[in-house]
């Protein structure tokens, strides 16, 4: 089947992980045909999830498309790179209803486009977002969360010695070992 | 239609398109005021304090922790705690742990809901100060910039002994007319609203949720 795999579609990097996991790399243009094909003739018929890898530094976001056959308990994952600065991806909501909600999610957390998923502009789990999306990495969370949220103080505590050398001792300043 | 008369003090429900504006009551709310006679008040607290009704509301994870508090085990029931399931039923808020965004707009409409004399437990640390959440981009830090808190049982997650002994403290602070929280929410009704809409960008509900 790889084999025809790679003849057809330019597949490289077929790895088998464990038994009865591969991942291979496509892509992304022949990423949908391929998905196509492994669901109507190659048995991989349950999507399990859909999900995304920043890849920052190589200015890349990998797609990895999880697929499950379950008349030989296979999984397959699909990894997809397409480009941080015009994330855009071919919609797979024809193959499997569920997908749109995953590409919502992915709309949302890292702002990758999927043009034709329905209510992709919706809304998904931050209401009223107004920053760039919170998984891309350049999104600094902590300093978001103080901004907007604010920081409680915790309790402090001293370290004994020097605590006794400061208040206590304050003429004899460390000098005494 | 519910309409205040006065122009000065009611709410602008600037989120409400002008259709929805007719629909809900832009009234301020009014602090408690509490009986004239001690011994009457005392016996209306002795009297909540006994019949605590919590929202069956699971707010983050540590709404799991109310599921044992119910059942056979710790039997809620013998402090006369029962699990209400509209807030207009209700007069405790059990805050289970974290709270995110999107689920803080549902507490305080639930919270706003509920009938006077109401009470919030926070439950768990990250209320307090956001606990392992605290550098979330979703999850506030501090509850009680948003909703007067009552009493604090942290831990991570406690158990339910702990809330048992929670309730019980609960109880005293009612029986001693400690717990002012609902009070506090009205009096500085501004600055609670401020904080609010601070972190819900998409504010699409009136000010306040008769």
């Amino acid at each position: 089947m790889f084999e025809k795999l790679q003849r057809d579609f330019g597949v490289t990097g077929i790895t088998e992980l464990k038994p009865g996991m591969t991942t291979l790399k496509v892509n992304k243009d022949s990423a949908e045909r391929l998905i196509r094909q492994l669901r109507d003739r190659h048995g991989y018929t349950h999507l399990n999830f859909i999900a995304c890898i920043d890849y920052i530094e190589d200015g890349i976001f990998t797609l990895v498309y999880m697929l499950h056959n379950y008349d030989t308990k296979h999984t397959l994952s699909v990894h997809a790179d397409i480009s941080r600065d015009n994330a855009e991806m071919e919609s797979i909501h024809n193959l499997w209803a569920q997908a749109w909600t995953y590409q919502r999610e992915l709309r949302e957390m890292y702002g990758i486009r999927f043009p034709g998923s329905p209510r992709l502009d919706e809304d998904f789990c931050l209401e009223g977002w107004d920053q760039i999306p919170p998984m891309r990495r350049e999104f600094d969370t902590k300093k978001f969360s103080e901004e907007r949220f604010g920081h409680r103080e915790g309790r402090s505590s001293e370290e004994p010695r020097e605590h006794m050398k400061v208040n206590l001792y304050p003429n004899r300043g460390g000098d005494e070992q | 239609m519910i309409k205040s008369l006065s122009t000065e003090d009611t709410l602008e429900n600037a989120g409400l398109t002008e259709e929805e504006q007719l629909l809900f009551s832009n009234a301020r709310p009014k602090p408690y005021e509490p009986y004239p006679i001690k011994a009457v008040e005392d016996f209306a607290n002795w009297a909540r304090a006994n019949s605590l009704w919590i929202l069956a509301f699971g707010t983050g994870c540590g709404a799991i922790e109310l599921r044992p508090l119910m059942t056979a085990r710790f039997d809620a029931n013998r402090f006369g705690v029962a699990g209400r399931p509209t807030p207009r039923q209700s007069s405790v808020f059990v805050i289970g742990g974290y709270a995110s965004v999107k689920t803080l707009k549902r507490i305080i409409r639930s919270y706003e809901q509920m009938q006077g004399p109401k009470f919030v437990i926070a439950l768990g640390i990250c209320p307090v100060n956001g606990g392992m959440y605290f550098d979330s981009y979703n999850t506030i830090n501090q509850f009680d910039q948003y909703i007067p808190v009552d009493l604090y049982i942290t831990g991570c997650m406690p158990r339910p002994e702990v809330l048992v002994a929670g309730i019980m403290e609960l109880q005293k602070m009612i029986k001693q007319g400690r717990c002012d929280g609902a009070n506090r929410y009205i009096e500085n009704f501004d600055w609670y609203k401020a904080n609010q809409k601070k972190v819900i960008k998409k504010w699409d509900m009136p000010d306040y949720n008769w």
